[in-house]
């Protein structure tokens, strides 16, 4: 009983995460929410018996995928007329 | 706005239509749980995803890796972005955490890649482990002596999918089918396949966060 | 632990999926857009895990975990791939090629 609470309440959470994520107006906000929302689905792998998934979705799905997003939005700041280092001018 | 309220209602209608699809499906399918278990003695692991990911689809996981190393190509030759980028400033604090992350980082992951045959981890979640290590190196700017060595990083980034091809062909040498592993030597061959794939994957998600191609930047110091 | 409503984690993934959609028809700024993408990928996912756990009780199946473990590291590195390509796409001057659509940003 206690889990099918547990269930609803994750599942009323996610989608209102999911819903915020996609309509917030500032962009950070989002981006922020948007991981909170990886963190909840790596739970909701626990949960439906898949701790493989949990593993990979809280490293890579939440963490690196929030990063770039954020790392993304920090080089968007401060180069606003984005980048314009060409391709193959440069010799590496 | 108007064209907000008509997405949103096309939305909506796709929602409906598929909740109502998906609360039709049979309660208990079926599944392939029976025949994934039963054939688990044969395939060298005894974890079932482990076992799906590199014995029974183990075309579909190599496919995957081509992805992944196709993905740092576009990546690359889209983007140039200086070894000492913007994000690596280097506070004093996340080098003394580096020095504590790092080592526990890479031992956890090498600790994922062993116990994926018969608990869960393997390839992914360690290669995962190794990218957070190197995104952590990014940022605590000490990506300058790293992303030095270019052709050792693209012999590194390709390593998974060359390795994993080698095997392939090896196999087909001997049994006749591609990816087809001889008998007794499954085990042996997934751990070297992963190895590779480890190091391959963990690297590939350290250069999407670098983000673009390693240049010599121009004037900026490199931490040692 | 009791088995999991997984009906309910079935609808859950049809609402992200339709919200992700919405989200990248409806949303102006690009970043916002391959945020929604990612939320349509996760309700994929979660509806085949949900599937994968209604085979049976203790023993789920692992042939959905497998495909969408690759799935999740794929969609990583397409969210790179994406970024990358937002940023040349704004540098790139508005009269370049022979379409006349204005900055995304």
């Amino acid at each position: 009983m206690i889990e099918h609470l547990f269930d609803v309440l994750l599942a009323l959470l996610i989608t209102w995460l999911g819903w915020r994520a996609v309509t917030d107006r500032d962009s950070l906000r989002a981006v922020v929410t948007f991981i909170a929302l990886g963190l909840m689905l790596a739970l909701t792998w626990l949960r439906l018996r898949a701790p493989d998934l949990a593993l990979a979705e809280a490293a890579v799905g939440a963490g690196l995928t929030g990063a770039l997003l954020l790392v993304s939005l920090k080089r968007r700041q401060s180069r606003p007329e984005g980048n314009p280092i060409e391709p193959g001018k440069e010799e590496s | 706005m108007i064209r907000k309220l008509f997405v949103g209602a096309a939305a909506s209608a796709l929602f409906g239509l598929l909740a109502w699809s998906l609360y039709h499906l049979p309660a208990h399918p079926a599944g392939l749980t029976v025949q994934a278990h039963a054939a688990l003695p044969r395939s060298g692991v005894s974890h079932p995803v482990t076992a799906v990911l590199l014995n029974y689809r183990g075309y579909d996981t190599l496919l995957e890796i081509a992805v992944l190393l196709l993905a740092v190509v576009g990546v690359w030759s889209l983007r140039a972005m200086p070894a000492g980028g913007p994000e690596a400033r280097g506070a004093p604090i996340l080098g003394a955490l580096l020095r504590l992350i790092v080592p526990s980082l890479l031992l956890v992951g090498g600790y994922m890649l062993w116990i994926g045959a018969f608990a869960p981890g393997g390839a992914f979640q360690g290669g995962a482990l190794l990218g957070g290590a190197l995104v952590l190196l990014l940022l605590g700017g000490l990506g300058g002596a790293l992303l030095r060595h270019i052709g050792l990083l693209r012999v590194a980034l390709s390593a998974g999918l060359l390795v994993f091809i080698a095997v392939g062909a090896l196999s087909m040498a001997v049994t006749g089918t591609l990816l087809q592993y001889p008998e007794g030597l499954a085990g042996t061959l997934i751990l070297v396949i992963e190895s590779a794939a480890m190091v391959s994957i963990g690297l590939t998600l350290g250069a999407m966060f670098h983000g673009g191609r390693p240049v010599r930047a121009e004037g900026a110091g490199d931490d040692e | 632990m009791s088995e999991p409503l997984t009906g309910l984690y079935l609808i859950v993934g049809a609402a992200l999926f339709a919200l992700g959609l919405y989200g990248l028809i409806a949303s102006a700024h690009i970043l916002r857009k391959i945020i929604a993408l990612n939320v349509m990928a996760n309700g994929v996912f979660l509806v085949f895990v949900a599937t994968a756990a209604r085979v049976s009780a203790d023993a789920p199946d692992p042939v959905p975990h497998a495909m969408v473990l690759t799935g999740i590291v794929v969609a990583v590195c397409a969210t790179g791939l994406a970024l990358v390509l937002a940023d040349r796409v704004r540098a790139t001057p508005p009269g370049t090629d022979d379409g006349e659509h204005g900055r995304w940003t």
